[in-house]
């Protein structure tokens, strides 16, 4: 009887017949248009980026490709505490992104009842403005003698600042501080967003099973409820880190000479000082840097194990 | 069982109410120490609500909550020494089988855990499976790890809400067995929620039927399949026949009543409150009371047994069994089931017989209730 069943099959449409075939190919017609952009988009200037960066020449005599990879190491010995600087500057961000994050999506996706959508909306509503004007808003806010400076300076928190050399006396704009505050309020939403998607899929029978298993709320929280949101914590921190790394809006904005960040020294080698090569070997250091921090980071979260 | 009161529940006068709705009325209950307990009803009727309470999920809007000695009305879940087999398990998903069963141990500072849970895993035959994640079990292991993070604990009380309710059918009869085998083994005291009444009489001690946020009778299981007190457990608890009769009066310790120009009688005892002569009684009888003899027969009834007169309307044969529905003067869809033993060919539909079953077997109900409550619900 199951052997008749199973033999059944093979009598099914024989392969190669019109209409399926156009059937298995729909898929790959589907993919056509985003394959083209990523080709237009991406490969293409990664391999013209590419070979821009081992080229000589000036720009009055043309440049050409003589593989001269010293470029990478010049633009690196040059170069690096800008690249430092912005590995910590993000990494700061990043981290003031989760203290902030956090709590707040945890509040949306337990706590918030019928404010949910309201409290999402305020989350998101940021980027009905321009990035830039954005920032430009928090140069006034953090303006000197305005009343977010006059308050720390009387609450002593600039001496503190300054005395960790994050502030520079009576002034929090055109500081690391400011760039730091700056990157956080501008990536804040990547970090929210992915994080509220992975609370908010955990079942809250899980957090009354933890109860009755006599775990108290907060061991409740550090046993079941965070370890159920480590996806979200990974991809907030990536979503923050990577473009925060990169950024110059904010070092640009609201920085110094002193907190120029390796985005900055890019944007100035292509657009003022038109080394076309060591802009795009630096672009290409950024990237590796990146990658490579990025897969450490995934390796250790171990998240490729969660459900 | 022992003597020991301190894992009894007694719930006083314990209620909740969720606005102007109330999903519990004032409700008192004792499930007494090693005893399988079952609260039975229908979705809604306010028996999670009950266990909830008692885990402490669900602060009551009034009454106590007390086991043995201790008053647990305002303790947080994780101070209560009891613990709850969820609906769908709530197995924590990044933790595996072993991790999972631990958690109440580690939870209260015990080191080492390794011996216990290797126990508790033989006992619910699931040692090999220690190092898998919950999402590789089938449901009928889930399960199992569901009791045995529950049971690990030593819990005064385990609670099971709607444990077996995920399962199919086959497994969930396998599971109830093995339930009761674990209940035996431990001795602690179970509360069990459900609204599979097959599953709340194979299993528990004692049963209480709860219907819109009350109790509506507490019993053994044969105590309540045999002697139902309201329509409402009659039919929800099996099938049950219902015939409106007029009170005649008292012939020692039974009531006889009219119905239809004939006479029934029942024991008095059998009726919640026996009405006076000349008011009205429902009388029931169960369909596998029932004998159906052909009318041409009906010489060969023993006296002394209530019989009325009807059609087969329907007969469906089911094997073990077969089910008649008859119409009759006194009721409209008299059921009947009538083992295979030895079938009689005249009984087909369309053919006049006698319905005949022992006084004994017949109760006497309130006749201000409704006859059909609780047939959907059971259905």
């Amino acid at each position: 009887m199951t052997a008749t069943l199973t033999e059944a099959p093979p009598t099914a449409p024989a392969a190669g017949e019109p209409p399926r075939r156009r059937g298995r190919l729909t898929p790959y017609w589907l993919l056509l248009p985003g394959i083209l952009w990523l080709i237009v988009f991406f490969a293409l200037p990664m391999i013209y980026q590419a070979s821009t960066s081992v080229q000589t020449g000036s720009l009055e005599e043309g440049y050409k490709v003589t593989w001269h990879v010293a470029t990478y190491w010049d633009a690196l010995s040059a170069y690096w505490p800008q690249f430092l600087r912005s590995v910590a500057y993000a990494a700061a961000a990043t981290v003031l992104c989760l203290l902030l994050g956090y709590p707040l999506a945890y509040l949306i996706a337990f706590r918030a009842g019928r404010w949910r959508n309201l409290i999402m909306i305020l989350v998101i509503a940021p980027f009905f403005t321009s990035f830039l004007i954005r920032t430009l808003a928090w140069k006034t806010i953090l303006a000197d003698g305005g009343p977010v400076v006059g308050a720390l300076n009387t609450l002593h928190v600039l001496d503190v600042t300054s005395w960790l050399g994050w502030t520079a006396g009576d002034r929090v704009l055109a500081t690391p501080l400011a760039v730091v505050c700056g990157l956080t309020y501008n990536f804040l939403p990547f970090m929210i967003l992915p994080l509220y998607t992975s609370l908010e899929r955990i079942d809250g029978r899980l957090h009354e099973a933890a109860g009755d298993l006599y775990a108290t709320p907060f061991t409740t929280f550090r046993k079941v409820t965070f370890p159920l949101s480590t996806p979200g914590v990974v991809s907030g921190t990536l979503l923050t880190f990577i473009p925060a790394t990169g950024d110059y809006v904010n070092a640009d904005l609201l920085g110094s000479t002193d907190t120029r960040m390796v985005g900055n020294v890019i944007q100035t080698q292509f657009l003022r000082v038109l080394d076309y090569p060591t802009a795009a070997a630096l672009s290409f250091i950024l990237m590796a840097a990146i990658l490579v921090m990025v897969t450490l980071y995934i390796r250790k979260s171990g998240t490729e194990d969660l459900v | 069982m022992t003597d020991d009161h301190g894992g009894d529940v007694r719930l006083t006068g314990i209620a909740k109410t969720y606005g102007s709705f109330t999903a519990v009325h004032p409700l008192d209950l004792t499930v007494p120490q090693g005893s399988f307990f079952a609260l039975l009803g229908a979705s809604g009727c306010g028996k999670t609500t009950t266990l909830r309470m008692i885990a402490g999920l669900e602060e009551p809007s009034a009454g106590t909550v007390r086991l043995g000695d201790q008053d647990v009305t305002r303790l947080p879940p994780y101070k209560r020494p009891v613990n709850t087999v969820f609906q769908s398990y709530a197995l924590f998903p990044h933790l595996d089988v072993f991790e999972n069963v631990a958690f109440g141990l580690r939870r209260r500072g015990i080191r080492s855990v390794k011996r216990q849970v290797g126990e508790m895993l033989d006992l619910v035959q699931l040692g090999e499976q220690a190092r898998k994640k919950p999402h590789r079990l089938s449901g009928g292991q889930q399960q199992r790890v569901a009791v045995a993070r529950a049971l690990i604990n030593h819990p005064k009380v385990l609670l099971l809400d709607e444990p077996l309710g995920a399962l199919d059918l086959k497994l969930r009869r396998q599971m109830q067995l093995e339930l009761k085998r674990i209940q035996t083994e431990v001795g602690i005291t179970f509360v069990h929620v459900t609204h599979d009444q097959e599953e709340a009489m194979t299993m528990a001690d004692t049963v209480a039927v709860m219907n819109a946020g009350r109790v509506e009778q507490l019993g053994t299981p044969a105590g309540l399949y045999e002697n139902p007190r309201t329509t409402f457990v009659a039919n929800f608890l099996g099938t049950s026949n219902f015939i409106e009769a007029g009170v005649d009066g008292r012939s020692g310790a039974d009531l006889v009543v009219k119905a239809g120009g004939g006479r029934l009688t029942l024991p008095a005892d059998r009726c919640g409150t026996a009405p006076a002569p000349g008011g009205t009684i429902l009388v029931g009888v169960r369909p596998e009371k029932i004998a159906l003899t052909p009318a041409a027969d009906a010489g060969a009834v023993p006296e002394g047994r209530n019989r009325i007169t009807g059609t087969i309307r329907d007969a469906s044969f089911l094997g073990v069994s077969t089910q008649y529905v008859i119409d009759s003067p006194v009721c409209r869809d008299f059921a009947v089931y009538v083992q295979n033993v030895e079938r009689d060919p005249r009984l087909v539909p369309g053919a006049e017989v006698v319905l005949h079953w022992s006084p004994a077997h017949t109760f006497g109900l309130d006749a201000a209730q409704d006859a059909e409550a609780g047939v959907e619900e059971a259905a």
